[in-house]
């Protein structure tokens, strides 16, 4: 059946590159998550704000970021704002694109704590003579991001893994830009993805279980 | 109104690229439901332990990116002389994905069905067999559906990376007509557009089921 | 002093408040009966302008709660103010709950605040549980704590909204306790209760609430042993 000899110590060999694009892979989504996150607050805010036009504004960012393919939102990063003179490198295009797809994900996270939260909390904090941010982002932010964590920690391995996206629009410093990169030259197509999807694995299980552990460790009241 | 060199054929070939990718969804969501079903329903009844072996290969499935999966099955029915093509390669992914997370789901129903109601539904004298279809299922299934649907969305995104391994599906139609008309805002509205008006209605139907069926449910 | 003069208060259509007039003299402890939704609830959250009101004026030394000009975090500040559900900070030990708005409100050093709030906490009886989190206290205990929140701002003025109805009756006991040692140290208090006996003993005057009404205020003697209103009698009797 094979008519192939497999040469894995070409690939094994090349481990260090791609522990290098590994990284990229990580600086990325990590970048992608903290724009993302920080939009994504501003966004829940505004869904369930009385003014018409924010409402509107981040309801259409959020039903955009999840009505259509992550794929389709790096493209028009990369290929659309071509059409107003921006032109992003991939790396960049890549990181918009993703953080974009974030942030609408996370809103609807972040909207779901912030219901979660009993509005006495607020109440408590405005009579103490706190003024409406202060008790925003002294009581109310903290207890969302633990109702939030998990499912936050979930955005961000989803995240990891559509950094691959990037070879599509042109992307070699990260893991799967590397790998495709080692493929196109030593065409050991299958030895070198199976390697790359190890690496793959290994980081999104170590973010999932990370995870896991700082939230048993910091939300311990 | 404004200048455009797109013409009807290409909206149609457009179309034609969307009529893929709803079709490579199709056939993916219904394998895929069909494995995951049997999945869950497995893994549910054998026990954690005994289930690890297949717990593991789902979970491997849901940990590495699609696009990795994707090239590295079609790099596979290369090597192992399959001769397949790349909608088969891109069907079997993407039911094999499909299924990983639909077993998730199921498990997810199935242990939302109440212990004491099965026994009392077994101390009746049914089979597990009746159990499972008239009991288990119904009531899995409203706790299941919402997920389902958000899953079956999924898939209908993920498709856009098909177009690596040569598939012409919506995106990479898009993307031919751009570096030929040179109109890539547009012609991406008009992609983004066809996907919005695909997924939105599907996903507001999963929500409001998904109220309507928590406002009704007493516990 | 707290001047309350024909305030009318609505929510959509229920009509919650009909006209209150109410003044609150330094030192004063004023305890505020009736049943259920007669409306005493909402008079407190109205004076420290948490809630509008519809018609009338509130005045707080004489500044005025509801004008816009009004600047009400900082009018809060004097007023301090414990809810029937404690609403403890999840999030934050007791002397951090404690020491928070003083902090970040009143601009006090870390020490500084820690300072009142472990005068405060010794003072309610918490002293030996300052980096304990809420969720380990019960339901008297995060009462307390949440006096001593509201305390450790140096308010002038304390209202207390049914402090002790959501609490299992053992625990009432230690809430009432601390009530009675601010009422005894001249802290002015209104206090909206059930707990008669509690009313009968600290207070200066006593006022009957029914249908978003005053009825009655007077001192305890009058309003138990010689009530002017026949409303007030039957509540009082049916109480019993």
């Amino acid at each position: 059946m094979f008519d192939y000899t497999f040469h894995w110590h070409q690939a094994l060999r090349a481990w260090p590159r791609l522990l290098e694009g590994a990284l990229v892979t990580l600086e990325v989504a990590v970048l992608s998550m903290i724009i993302g996150i920080t939009i994504a607050i501003v966004l829940a805010v505004a869904r369930t704000s009385n003014v018409a036009i924010f409402r509107a504004a981040a309801i259409s960012w959020i039903e955009l970021a999840r009505n259509t393919p992550a794929l389709f939102q790096i493209y028009m990063v990369h290929f659309g704002l071509g059409a107003f003179g921006l032109h992003l490198s991939p790396y960049l295009s890549l990181l918009v694109g993703i953080a974009f797809n974030n942030a609408g994900y996370l809103a609807e996270t972040f909207r779901g704590a912030l219901r979660a939260i009993p509005p006495t909390q607020t109440r408590a904090a405005r009579s103490l003579g706190m003024g409406p941010v202060q008790a925003f982002v002294l009581i109310i932010l903290p207890q969302m991001f633990r109702i939030a964590f998990l499912p936050a920690s979930n955005q961000m391995v989803w995240a990891i893994l559509m950094t691959s996206l990037g070879i599509i629009v042109g992307m070699n410093t990260d893991l799967a830009g590397v790998t495709q990169d080692l493929n196109v030259r030593t065409f050991r197509t299958f030895e070198f993805f199976a390697l790359a999807a190890v690496f793959y694995y290994a980081i999104a299980k170590s973010v999932g279980i990370g995870a896991r552990l700082i939230a048993w460790r910091l939300f311990r009241y | 109104m404004f200048d455009t060199a797109l013409t009807f054929s290409d909206l149609m070939f457009m179309l034609r690229g969307a009529a893929l990718t709803l079709a490579i969804t199709a056939v993916s969501v219904a394998a895929g439901t069909i494995l995951g079903i049997t999945f869950g329903v497995i893994r549910h009844q054998v026990g954690p332990w005994f289930a690890a072996p297949l717990t593991f290969v789902l979970d491997v499935l849901r940990s590495v990116p699609l696009l990795i999966q994707l090239i590295l099955a079609n790099a596979f029915q290369s090597i192992a002389g399959l001769g397949w093509s790349p909608f088969v390669v891109s069907c079997v992914v993407l039911s094999l994905y499909t299924s990983a997370y639909c077993s998730e789901i199921v498990r997810g129903g199935i242990q939302a069905v109440p212990m004491v109601t099965r026994r009392a539904a077994r101390s009746l004298g049914m089979t597990w067999g009746q159990d499972m279809s008239h009991i288990v299922f119904p009531m899995a299934l409203r706790v299941a559906l919402p997920s389902w649907i958000g899953l079956t969305l999924g898939v209908m995104k993920d498709s856009a990376l098909v177009l690596w391994i040569g598939l012409i599906e919506l995106l990479r139609a898009s993307q031919i007509l751009i570096t030929r008309l040179q109109e890539p805002l547009f012609i991406l509205i008009i992609a983004g557009a066809i996907y919005f008006l695909i997924s939105f209605p599907i996903a507001r139907l999963g929500d409001r089921l998904e109220k309507q069926w928590r406002e009704n449910d007493p516990s | 002093m707290i001047r309350v003069e024909n305030v009318h208060k609505s929510f959509g259509p229920l009509k919650v408040l009909k006209g209150i007039d109410l003044t609150v003299d330094q030192g004063e402890v004023v305890s505020v009966i009736g049943g259920s939704g007669s409306g005493k609830s909402t008079l407190l959250t109205c004076i420290n302008g948490l809630e509008p009101i519809d018609q009338g004026r509130i005045e707080v030394d004489g500044i005025e709660v509801h004008a816009a000009s009004t600047d009400i975090n900082k009018l809060r500040r004097r007023i301090g103010i414990v809810f029937q559900q404690w609403n403890a900070f999840p999030h934050l030990t007791v002397l951090e709950n404690v020491t928070l708005a003083p902090r970040k409100v009143l601009g006090m050093s870390r020490s500084q605040a820690e300072e009142i709030g472990v005068k405060q906490l010794d003072h309610v009886g918490l002293g030996d549980k300052l980096k304990v989190y809420p969720s380990k206290l019960s339901g008297g205990q995060q009462q307390r704590m949440a006096i001593a929140r509201a305390l450790a701002m140096s308010p002038d003025y304390m209202l207390f909204d049914e402090v002790t109805s959501a609490l299992d009756p053992q625990l009432v006991g230690e809430v009432l306790d601390t009530l009675r040692l601010l009422a005894s140290e001249g802290m002015t208090m209104i206090v909206v209760t059930h707990e008669m006996r509690f009313a009968r003993d600290v207070s200066d005057r006593i006022a009957f609430f029914k249908d978003g009404l005053i009825h009655e205020i007077g001192p305890p003697s009058q309003i138990f042993d010689k009530p002017q209103k026949p409303e007030t009698a039957d509540f009082l009797k049916a109480a019993d």
